[in-house]
């Protein structure tokens, strides 16, 4: 085959020479045609299943069964072939090509200078294989970066090394006439580069985490299956469901419990409730498991390396000088356990997600030297913070709770005209909306008295959320532009809403007071329009 | 809304969106004639609605949006104010353009005006539009501009 060329020069030479066309690994063939099986063959399992539980089309089935599942793996392997043999790339001396494609070719060629980053991925199979998947990171969201899946897993890291090598080559050649950009190679070279833990978590802080991330997903994830996968019951759920309630079978179990005494039926409840949380809490534990298992973070010579994942393994590298800001997150209630997350805003992207985890269950005294690494400094108390409009607040709440009276006024009327008098259901209509009523009251003033911003010589700070409450820290030069917003009743109520211009996030102040939203602004516009972003460290 | 004199817009601006408006109504008044003429509905009823918009598009909105534009060149800034319900006030460093265009529309150019726009890095905000500008005006402030990022990158 013609494969051998480049499979050869990669496995005597182990090094990668510029300017050279390379295939990926021929793996990559397997693994995709597994993944793509994986997908073919449960609706191939089911449509046999579903032929074969006939019984006069059984005879009939089983005779194309064999060739019909060899057609579906040819109609996967080919195509998974054609890809690979039709898949190249270059390393070359100033950018990084790949040409793909079966019929219609493309060719995609990034340039040293807009590598902002090379990150690893590995998923199962892949895993299985010993492959991964190298991503250029280009900071242009997502779907336009390079991606070459898959690779063997040393040949990644050559790829990483030497397309890390090369763009820092770049960047220095093109940082040469800065000034400050001597001060920071020095501090670059002086780290080891092996680097140093910064933040990992164990076993038993995974536990914890999970317990905290308490997830009712799973009872989303077992109904959307069964209204999927339902055909493959022996019952009708729906039809069952229904022959529940025609027969008043609700009726039944209402006599049963009514049976029962005081004791057994909070006992009966209490076992719901626990079964629920207890679900709740395994699913949390299996998620966090899954996906921060061996969670690392390191400081080298090139930045913030973080290792993660049980199934799918990620490492990736951030550079310093491309985190934009800072968010330290909580929960209601892990905040009384003082346990908050840290997670960067940067120009690339963390698999869809704009902010990179870096240590996302940790105590503030381990978050304080990894933001002190970052560049940033956490509030210390000697900000002034101050609030946003109460007005805002106040006009928020009682549109809320407007909007959830006229509902609750039209169910009401609703159900009063189908039922023509009083009944006990109707009442608890109303207790439901009073409570809702005030949860949106009892959320607002709780939100007035805890939103807050600040503003230190350096940054801007701002302090949001109810339950999910977090700080955000933003380097004031590295912010683009500001903008003050006002719809028509936030200009009648003198109040109005401040955003940044951020690289890679949002950064945006709702229902400031006017006069504090220009304070903040001017001052924020002072230290931008003295330093130019050229001259950023990128 | 702060201390420093807005610079207004040039006055044919308000006749491109005059026109712009007339464009945008000229659909519904030949949907307003068919209905007429097909005498579903009494032969007036659909010529109100296409009254107030022609009336809101093309006489109120123009005039009022002009006046609440307009933008101010400081010597490192540039500030573009706008909008007649939903107000919004932008401020653009110099230093933190990434490029600059200057670009005409058929309308645009028959009146010689021409829109600027700012493009930053910030993920928000990542194209700031000042239109109706005249178009020397345009070409001369798009050149400050560029001067400005050239010096202060070197």
């Amino acid at each position: 085959m013609n494969d051998q060329l480049s499979a050869e020069s990669e496995a005597e030479t182990g090094e990668i020479e510029l300017g050279e066309w390379r295939r990926v690994s021929p793996l990559t063939i397997a693994a995709q045609g597994v993944r793509m099986l994986g997908s073919a063959i449960i609706p191939a399992g089911v449509v046999l299943f579903g032929a074969a539980s006939q019984r006069e089309m059984l005879g009939q089935v089983s005779a194309y069964a064999v060739p019909i599942l060899l057609l579906i793996i040819a109609a996967n392997i080919v195509p998974a072939w054609l890809g690979w043999y039709r898949l190249r790339y270059r390393i070359g001396t100033s950018d990084v090509r790949l040409e793909q494609g079966i019929i219609s070719r493309s060719a995609r060629s990034v340039p040293y200078e807009r590598i902002q980053d090379v990150s690893l991925e590995q998923k199962l199979i892949a895993r299985l294989l010993g492959l991964v998947e190298v991503k250029f990171e280009t900071g242009a969201g997502g779907k336009e970066e390079l991606k070459l899946s898959l690779v063997t897993e040393a040949e990644g890291e050559r790829l990483r090394e030497t397309v890390r090598a090369l763009v820092e080559g770049a960047d220095e050649g093109a940082a040469a006439a800065k000034p400050d950009a001597a001060g920071e190679a020095e501090t670059r070279t002086a780290l080891q580069p092996e680097g140093r833990l910064l933040f990992a978590m164990g076993t038993g802080r995974l536990l914890t985490f999970g317990l905290f991330s308490f997830s009712l997903v799973i009872f989303a994830v077992i109904l959307g299956a069964v209204q999927q996968l339902e055909f493959l019951l022996p019952f009708d759920v729906w039809d069952y469901a229904e022959r529940y309630i025609q027969d008043e079978g609700y009726f039944e179990a209402g006599k049963y419990i009514g049976g029962m005494d005081m004791a057994a039926r909070i006992i009966g409840i209490l076992y719901l409730v626990l079964t629920v949380v207890v679900v709740g809490m395994l699913s949390g534990i299996a998620k966090t498991f899954v996906r921060d298992w061996e969670f690392r973070l390191d400081r080298t010579a090139k930045g913030f390396r973080r290792r993660r994942g049980l199934l799918t393994k990620t490492d990736v590298v951030m550079p310093v000088h491309r985190v934009q800001a800072l968010v330290v997150s909580t929960g209601i209630i892990r905040r009384r356990f003082g346990w908050h997350g840290l997670s960067f805003i940067s120009l690339a992207q963390d698999s869809g997600k704009a902010n990179h985890e870096v240590a996302p269950f940790a105590k503030m005294y381990e978050i304080a030297p990894i933001a002190r690494e970052a560049g940033f400094e956490l509030p210390d108390g000697a900000e002034e913070w101050r609030r946003p409009s109460p007005n805002y607040y106040f006009d928020r709440t009682l549109i809320a709770a407007l909007f959830v009276t006229v509902i609750g006024i039209l169910v009401f009327t609703a159900a009063g005209t189908s039922a023509g008098q009083l009944e006990p259901g109707m009442f608890v209509i109303a207790g439901a909306v009073v409570a809702i009523i005030v949860l949106i009251v009892v959320r607002g003033y709780f939100l007035w008295r805890y939103d807050r911003h600040a503003l230190d010589p350096a940054q801007v700070l701002s302090r949001r959320g109810w339950l999910a409450p977090q700080v955000k820290i933003a380097n004031r030069v590295k912010l683009h532009s500001v903008e003050i917003s006002q719809g028509p009743l936030a200009k009648w109520r003198g109040y109005c809403r401040l955003h940044f211009g951020m690289a890679g996030g949002r950064f945006s102040f709702d229902g400031l007071a006017l006069e504090d939203a220009r304070k903040l602004r001017a001052a924020v516009l002072g230290s931008i329009a003295s330093v130019d972003y050229a001259q950023l460290p990128r | 809304m702060d201390a420093e004199p807005l610079t207004q817009l040039d006055p044919s601006y308000t006749t491109v969106m005059r026109i712009e408006g007339l464009l945008t109504t000229l659909p519904f008044i030949i949907g307003a004639g068919v209905l007429s003429f097909a005498e579903v509905v009494p032969a007036w009823a659909p010529g109100i609605p296409v009254l107030i918009l022609a009336i809101l598009l093309i006489g109120v909105l123009p005039m009022k949006r002009y006046r609440s534009r307009g933008y101010h060149m400081a010597a490192d800034r540039l500030r573009v104010v706008k909008g007649v319900m939903f107000h919004a006030d932008t401020v653009v460093p110099f230093s933190r353009v990434q490029h600059l265009d200057v670009e005409q529309g058929p309308l645009e150019r028959a009146f010689g005006i021409a829109r600027l726009i700012l493009h930053t890095a910030g993920t928000h905000n990542a194209s700031v539009t000042l239109p109706g500008l005249p178009f020397d005006d345009a070409k001369a402030m798009r050149e400050d501009i560029r001067q400005h990022v050239k010096r202060e990158s070197l």
